[in-house]
Formats: C-alpha cells, sequence, structure tokens
C-alpha cells in the first residue's frame, strides 16, 4: 500500500527537475518537509520566489488539517520519545489512513512507525529517482501527478466500504467538500474539514436526542 | 534558479509549520480522547477526511474543457473500475497514473 507513494514521489522528482530546481531539491523536501501535496505546492512557490513568509502561511493553511488527525491516530501504542517524535512528524494523508484504517486495529506500535518509516522511503526514494530522470523525461511526458488523486480515491473507496452500514458520513464530507469547494476555493480544505467535523457534531447531539435511537 | 540559501529556508520554514501541526494537537487534544464525542468523531473521521481529500485532487479538474477534463476522467474511471474489481490499491494506482500519463502526454495533450 505504501507503495503507491513511489509513483508519486517520482512524479514529483521529474517536476522538480523540469521546472530547473537542482536534484537536491526534491531529496531535501521529501525528507524534511514531507507533506505530499504541499511539496507539489511549494515547487510553484520556489521558482515564483514567493516569500518566506507566503510559504510559512500556505504551509499553515494547506496542512492545518493534520491538527484533526490526532484526535484518531494511535499515538499511544507508539512508545519512546524519539519514535513519537519521528511519528508524529511523519503523520501524513497516507499514514493517517493506513493506521486507522480497519486492518490496523491490532498493529503494534513498532509496526505502525515501520510502516511510516517506510512511507517516508518509497516517497523519498521515488523523488530522488524522478529528479534523477528528471531531465531524461521529456517535458511533453504529464499526468503523471494524477497518482495523487488514484491514491485518495482508493483510500476513499476502501475507508467508504468499510462504513457501509453508515451512509451519512461520506455522505456529508462530500456535501462539506463540495460546499467549500464553492464558497471558499483558496481555502477549501480547512473549511471542509471544519463543516465537515461541525457537521458529525450536529449529527451526534441530534441522534442522541432522539428516543427511538436510545 | 534561486539561491542555495533561499531554498533551504524554503525547505525549513514549511518543515517546523507542519511538524507543530501535526505534532501539537496531541498534547492539546489528549485530555479529550476519552469523551464519547471525541470518540465518535473518530470512528467517523477517516472515511470523511478521504472522501474529502479526493473531492480535494479533483477541484482542478477544467469539467468546462472537454479536452483537458478527458485525461483525469479517463484515469478516474479506470482507477474506480480497477478497484472495485481486484481490491489491490497498487495496481488502481499504477493503472490510473498509467492512462492518466498515456492521455494527457498523447491524445489530449495541452
Amino acid at each position: 500500500m505504501g507503495l503507491g507513494l513511489l509513483p508519486l514521489g517520482l512524479a514529483l522528482g521529474v517536476l522538480i527537475t523540469h521546472a530547473g530546481l537542482p536534484w537536491w531539491f526534491a531529496s531535501l523536501s521529501t525528507a524534511v518537509v514531507y507533506a505530499g501535496s504541499f511539496e507539489f505546492l511549494l515547487v510553484g512557490l520556489v521558482l515564483a520566489a514567493a516569500p518566506l513568509a507566503t510559504v510559512a502561511l500556505t504551509a499553515l493553511l494547506v496542512n492545518v488539517r493534520h491538527v484533526f488527525y490526532a484526535l484518531s491516530f494511535p499515538l499511544d501504542r507508539v512508545r519512546g520519545r524519539l519514535a513519537r517524535g519521528y511519528s508524529t512528524f511523519a503523520l501524513t494523508d497516507e499514514a493517517y489512513a493506513l493506521a486507522t484504517g480497519p486492518q490496523a486495529r491490532s498493529w503494534s506500535g513498532a509496526r505502525l512507525l515501520w510502516l511510516q518509516l517506510f512511507m517516508q522511503v518509497y516517497w523519498a526514494g521515488g523523488a530522488a529517482v524522478g529528479a534523477l530522470l528528471g531531465s531524461v523525461v521529456p517535458d511533453s511526458v504529464t499526468g503523471l501527478g494524477f497518482a495523487l488523486t488514484a491514491l485518495f480515491t482508493v483510500l476513499a473507496l476502501d475507508a467508504v466500504k468499510e462504513q457501509r452500514g453508515d451512509l451519512p458520513t461520506p455522505v456529508l464530507a462530500l456535501l462539506s467538500a463540495l460546499a467549500a469547494r464553492l464558497v471558499l476555493p483558496g481555502q477549501m480544505l480547512p473549511l471542509a474539514f471544519a463543516l465537515f467535523t461541525a457537521a458529525l457534531l450536529v449529527r451526534h447531539l441530534a441522534t442522541r436526542r432522539r428516543p427511538s435511537d436510545a | 534558479m534561486p539561491d542555495t540559501r533561499y531554498l533551504l529556508l524554503a525547505v525549513a520554514v514549511p518543515a517546523a509549520i507542519t511538524w507543530a501541526l501535526r505534532a501539537l494537537p496531541f498534547t492539546v487534544l489528549a485530555p479529550l480522547r476519552a469523551s464519547a464525542i471525541v470518540r465518535y468523531l473518530s470512528a467517523r473521521m477517516p472515511a470523511g477526511v478521504m472522501v474529502i481529500l479526493f473531492v480535494y485532487c479533483l477541484r482542478d479538474v477544467p469539467l468546462s474543457r472537454p479536452h483537458a477534463a478527458a485525461a483525469p476522467l479517463a484515469a478516474l474511471a479506470v482507477t474506480v473500475a480497477l478497484h472495485l474489481w481486484r481490491r489491490n490499491a497498487l495496481l488502481s494506482i499504477a493503472g490510473g497514473t498509467a492512462v492518466s500519463v498515456a492521455l494527457a502526454s498523447t491524445l489530449f495533450a495541452p
């Protein structure tokens, strides 16, 4: 599953070299920032020589969704300061999806940690190879970025299948995403997560008060 | 090409922000994890978050321009079909991406 990050990293690496940035930028970014969708955005920001304040604000807005992951990521299973430090550092969307998925309920902290490490190795390895191959791949080759869409398509299909008895959850998420896209396209993600959380809270209160469900 | 100092800072600054966003909520939210509402939320959030990220990825597909939208939509159809058929994540991702690259680089090149 983490192998899905390989084509994605490859796409990022090719993009970085095609943009005229040095190859080591791909390795540094995937090793130190390690936030997939933001790293794709960062290439454009750096090319435009965006001020660091803009880079910082974009990072904040794109990645603020991660604060929600602390509610359910099983960090309590990971032991040791260093291990916990890395586990929070490597808490990507993909790591969250795997660690909170149905198959992960019995996984130990060590297994979670190894999984996160392998995911980053696939990602950084893919980006390094992509950056080195980037000069060989002609500019006319595009469409690699779809790997990210494909990844979330797969994760969403699996997650929705797992919740099949609970149709309102994906429907509320879909509505939140579409509403956020219409109202605030520049800040779609944080708004969508906030709307979705609010919708779940309202639903929780509403169903709890209905005596037939009690 | 941007200078090296700028590139290093452009990596370091978002790295610090991203890690803070991922790590700090655990300290702040830790006392909440036992509450019933948080358990309700955490059981339902993963599926919803993936649906939202899925829609986010598709936000820039230009539906009004069929020539530009054809490759991602065809790739999406292949990804979904492969996944419903085999349930193999790697196969679905690789298949969909291959279709995307093949179409976007040839028939539907920008």
